[in-house]
């Protein structure tokens, strides 16, 4: 647990940085709710103070700052505030809620916990599609000159068109041809995370060196015995590394594929929280995605080590 | 009865800056039972013949057999078994389970393999590290390993290609004396490649001396010395002699340069 001290430095260091960043992002709210209150404020109206600049606002009015942390709708949020919005749409939701699930018996869809489920489902559907597909291709390449040739331009391509751009064409013709629901969310998931899957798989089973694989010939081993004793055991640590990195993308593809559709998920309460200028709800929406996140490549992480350390070959 | 025949083989590598001749009209007979060692520095084809006998790389000409088939049917039928410079054991296999390889591409059954592993480490003086994962093993131990992995299965020849380069003299000692019992035991033909020359005279019944470019073979020794060889026999004038004469083979191939 050696970690733990420079860890929580950096937290404290980003916490700090954050506090002292919001008062120059929300002066502008914070002296018209001061200004509402009572207090002098210079200048005197809304009009010429939109036109000030933020550090000139900042220092006319050093005492009449005291809100800049608990503003309504503030620009940016400062921490506790979206800890607050976090709790409250968790477990607050959920607890005391009316539509919570102890006193309806499901998750409120007010609620993190059942917007955080929706968008967990795609990414993991999503995840095993293109890891799947990721992998298959990767044996491919590796076994098929042609698939090498053909398939690896094709694969790299893929992911230099905005994801942004392509998801709601995928929506679209998706649902045109019937398919709704978390499917076509989990595609757009399949479709980021298939990517990094090939590019790690492909240079594990490439991973054996000469020697190892002349030996194989020595034994006039076939290829299936190859694959199955040499490979695919060799490409196993370049296969979680990569599985990390795909269950990451997978879940921004999946907030992505949200962004359209608004019927729940992360990326829907993000957008949502945009329109109407809830910045704590976009706020509490992507700290909520980031620990998912983590969880994610914590849980890939925990599996890659036990079965690294069942094959002999911890780190 | 000869096990490895070589006639006028040659092999040319086409290569970026132009054709290189690894191996020129090399004539090689190795009989049953012989401990032949390839010795000559590096570039003269000592590892490429080997290669060669293994069905590794292809002869541009002339002709070569092995227990009387082309290399490559000799291969197919698992004729011989091949100890690289590296161990190039299974980082993800224990010790049992890598020299189990061969037997499960092959095709032994579980009990098999288990009597056979059990038999090939007691041969290499590795019982008890059946479980051990290679990287719990020292250097010598896991190219022991590798030795009982090609000694698994029933190849009546054995190739090795500088298999001890990479370990310190100390244990290169031991190994050479562990390597001539077991081929005092098993009765295997063995093609033995280094660049040590008291290495190769302690080992080997004929040696086989080459020079680069092109690869060569510019002499060939027929051993003097007894079966039964003591670590001691290296200081005896016998001995002396003969690793004069390999020296003196391998002054003459610099000097034809």
């Amino acid at each position: 647990m050696n970690k733990l001290g420079p860890v929580i430095t950096v937290i404290l260091a980003i916490v700090a940085f954050w506090y002292v960043a919001a008062v120059p992002m929300n002066v502008q709210e914070t002296l018209t709710a001061a200004e509402r209150a009572g207090v002098a404020v210079t200048p005197d109206n809304a009009r010429a103070r939109s036109e000030a600049g933020r550090w000139s606002l900042v220092f006319q009015n050093l005492d009449a700052l005291g809100g800049s942390w608990s503003v309504d709708r503030a620009r940016l949020p400062s921490p506790h505030q979206v800890l607050t919005e976090i709790y409250n749409s968790t477990w607050d939701e959920e607890v005391n809620g009316r539509r919570g699930i102890v006193n309806s018996g499901s998750f409120s869809n007010r609620s993190l916990v059942y917007h955080s489920g929706v968008t967990l489902g795609a990414t993991v559907l999503g995840f095993l599609i293109g890891a799947g597909f990721g992998i298959l291709l990767a044996v491919g390449i590796v076994y098929s000159r042609t698939m090498d040739r053909s398939v690896m331009p094709w694969a790299i391509v893929s992911q230099t068109i905005p994801i942004v751009a392509l998801a709601p064409m995928i929506i679209v013709v998706l649902y045109s041809i019937g398919i709704g629901g978390m499917m076509p969310k989990a595609v757009i998931s399949a479709y980021l995370s298939f990517f990094p899957v090939v590019v790690g798989m492909v240079k594990g089973l490439r991973s054996p060196d000469h020697m190892q694989l002349d030996l194989l010939r020595t034994y006039n081993a076939s290829k299936s015995q190859g694959f199955w004793k040499l490979r695919l055991p060799a490409s196993m640590p370049y296969l979680f590394t990569s599985l990390k990195i795909g269950i990451a993308a997978s879940l921004v593809g999946a907030i992505v594929g949200e962004l359209p559709v608004q019927r729940g998920g992360l990326g829907a309460r993000m957008l949502s929280g945009s329109y109407y200028g809830q910045t704590e709800q976009i706020w509490a929406a992507l700290f909520v995605a980031a620990i998912l996140a983590a969880l994610m490549v914590a849980i890939i992480g925990w599996i890659e080590a036990r079965t690294l350390k069942r094959m002999g070959m911890a780190v | 009865m000869s096990v490895i025949e070589a006639k006028g083989l040659n092999l040319t590598f086409q290569t970026n800056d132009g054709p290189v001749h690894a191996l020129k009209d090399v004539n090689l007979t190795i009989e049953k039972g012989d401990f032949v060692s390839f010795i000559g520095p590096s570039g003269c084809g000592k590892t490429t013949f080997l290669r060669c006998v293994a069905g590794l790389e292809h002869p541009t000409g002339g002709t070569l057999s092995v227990n009387g088939m082309t290399p490559d049917e000799a291969r197919k039928a698992r004729a011989y078994g091949y100890v690289f410079q590296a161990a190039g054991l299974y980082p993800w296999r224990t010790i049992g389970r890598n020299i189990a390889l061969p037997l499960e591409i092959m095709g032994y059954s579980k009990s098999e393999q288990a009597e056979r592993v059990k038999r090939v480490l007691d041969l290499v003086e590795l019982t008890g590290f059946e479980k051990k994962f290679p990287w719990q093993l020292s250097g010598g131990m896991q190219q022991r390993a590798s030795i009982a992995r090609a000694l698994a299965f029933d190849a009546d020849i054995l190739l090795m290609d500088e298999p001890f380069g990479a370990l310190d003299e100390i244990v290169r000692d031991r190994l050479n004396e562990e390597v001539l019992k077991l081929w005092n035991n098993t009765g295997k033909t063995i093609g033995f490649v280094t660049h040590s020359i008291p290495e190769a005279v302690y080992l080997s019944t004929k040696i086989v001396v080459m020079s680069p470019r092109p690869g060569r073979i510019t002499d060939v020794i027929e051993s003097t010395l007894p079966r039964e060889r003591p670590l001691d026999i290296r200081d005896s004038a016998e001995f002396i002699a003969i690793a004069h004469r390999v020296r003196d083979g391998l002054r003459a191939g610099h000097m034809d340069e």
